[in-house]
């Protein structure tokens, strides 16, 4: 079943065409993955998905809603982790989980279980009391992926989630990633080759906005003619595979 | 429900930073204290404590300019607003959300500043209490005014812009420092062109129970708050559009 289905989805700014004409689908409960150089047209397709930023043309359908024409309902199934930690750096671990319930308008009851439960899954209990702003990196990326994930979203959207981050925190990170994966629909952008080959299920790789290949990372390298992803990524994004 | 668990956000972002505090709350009383003893020393008509008091307490009012610019402008940042953007908060819980919780911050930085100007000699009077409600207009014209600044202006631009060139215009054109019949002319008649001057001007009438005296000032001060709000509702509108 489709979670996603992108329809000729276009951003122009000014003479800039930031997203060219994209059409792809996503099924439900896939872990999706946008690849490209700086400038491909990753985050802006995500900000379009998320009704951030409003397409110049074309629509997209979240199980089955439009971004064009129902953005609430479309933002009521979704959930966003920006490329940035986007975190209150003043508010404590628990205090920023309560905010994101609290915006959201859950009871009390549903605040304190969900960030019970969110706490033990993302292995946030221990420091549930400290400040956001005085986590290490890794954590604060633990961090908002738990406030991204309060509201049960259907379709989650993981900007650059491992930016910045060490070997030992991006794998742990991978593997909360992947515990959540079947569970929700996720849609990852991201510029290591490794991760994305590792935890995706399928992969679409952008060039100036414009769509080159979506498949599974296998059938890329098969198409690459290459054992290596990060090599069939050059060879796509270079124009050496046609 | 969901823009009063975002104010308290707000709140406490604010009152946890120390400077927050200091420059907020220490920095006006350290002004009426320091002021008070100069004119124990050498008389000044400017310096008498029921002449500045008034001044201070608008004065004081421009920090809260840089508290609203401030957290707007690292929840820019740091993309915390962009998360919230795809919640179901609206536009209006944005705008009150941060508006609101700064009000009850300046009331109470203006009742801490009449406190001890009584300490300092500041006959009691109810005119204090009449002060203080006519501090919440002022207080919304410096809010807006921090909206707008934060709406626009990076976290590092809104520190040099809010944090030293508004508290330096607000303070040299608002009469408090010096009386601005001795510069006169064209400095003369900017200063009556802005809000800063008729804010202090409305507030020595009311602490001396003039309430005539509180026109025309009065209308300057509404109108610059009416406008300052509008233009920074349709300024946060614009950057949430982007």
């Amino acid at each position: 079943m489709e979670a996603i289905r992108v329809e000729n989805l276009t951003k122009k700014y000014k003479d800039v065409v930031a997203v060219d004409n994209l059409s792809l689908s996503v099924r439900k409960g896939e872990l999706f993955s946008l690849l490209g150089v700086n400038g491909a047209g990753k985050t802006t397709t995500i900000k379009m998905l998320s009704c951030l930023t409003k397409s110049t043309s074309g629509d997209a359908f979240l199980n089955g809603k439009s971004i064009c024409r129902d953005s609430a309902a479309v933002k009521s199934i979704i959930a966003v982790s920006p490329q940035e930690t986007a975190v209150a750096r003043g508010l404590s671990v628990g205090e920023n989980l309560e905010l994101m319930c609290g915006v959201h308008g859950f009871t009390k009851d549903k605040t304190n279980a969900k960030i019970l439960e969110l706490t033990e899954l993302l292995g946030l209990k221990a420091i549930i009391k400290k400040k956001a702003g005085k986590l290490s990196g890794g954590w604060q990326r633990r961090l908002s992926i738990a406030m991204a994930l309060i509201s049960e979203p259907e379709i989650l959207f993981l900007d650059e989630p491992t930016l910045g981050l060490d070997v030992l925190a991006r794998s742990d990170l991978w593997d909360l990633i992947r515990s959540l994966k079947g569970k929700v629909t996720i849609i990852l952008t991201t510029h290591y080759m490794e991760e994305a080959e590792t935890l995706s299920d399928r992969i679409a790789i952008m060039k100036d906005g414009k769509l080159l290949i979506c498949d599974t990372a296998e059938k890329i390298k098969k198409i690459a003619k290459t054992d290596n992803f990060e090599q069939a990524f050059i060879n796509i994004v270079k124009g050496v595979i046609k | 429900m969901r823009m009063l668990t975002f104010a308290s956000r707000n709140t406490k972002e604010i009152l946890r930073d120390p400077l927050n505090l200091f420059f907020g709350l220490g920095f006006p009383l350290v002004l009426i204290s320091l002021l008070s003893a100069i004119q124990a020393n050498i008389p000044v008509e400017l310096f008498e404590i029921q002449r500045l008091t008034p001044g201070i307490t608008v004065f004081g009012l421009s920090f809260m300019t840089l508290f609203s610019a401030t957290i707007i402008a690292k929840d820019r940042g740091s993309s915390l607003l962009q998360r919230l953007y795809t919640t179901p908060l609206t536009p209006t819980d944005f705008i009150l959300g941060y508006t609101l919780p700064i009000i009850p911050i300046a009331i109470a930085q203006c009742v801490i500043c009449y406190i001890t100007a009584i300490v300092l000699g500041l006959s009691i009077t109810v005119n204090i209490l009449y002060a203080v409600v006519f501090i919440i207009p002022i207080s919304i014209l410096y809010i807006a005014l921090g909206l707008l600044c934060g709406s626009v202006f990076t976290d590092k631009q809104v520190g040099g812009i809010c944090g030293a060139l508004l508290t330096n215009l607000s303070a040299w054109l608002s009469g408090v420092w010096f009386d601005l019949d001795l510069v006169g002319g064209t400095f003369k008649k900017i200063s009556y062109a802005l809000p800063f001057v008729r804010a202090v001007n409305m507030e020595r009438a009311v602490l001396l129970g003039d309430f005539s005296g509180i026109f025309p000032h009065i209308w300057w001060v509404l109108g610059y708050a009416v406008a300052l709000l509008i233009l920074a509702v349709l300024l946060f509108l614009r950057q949430m559009k982007k």
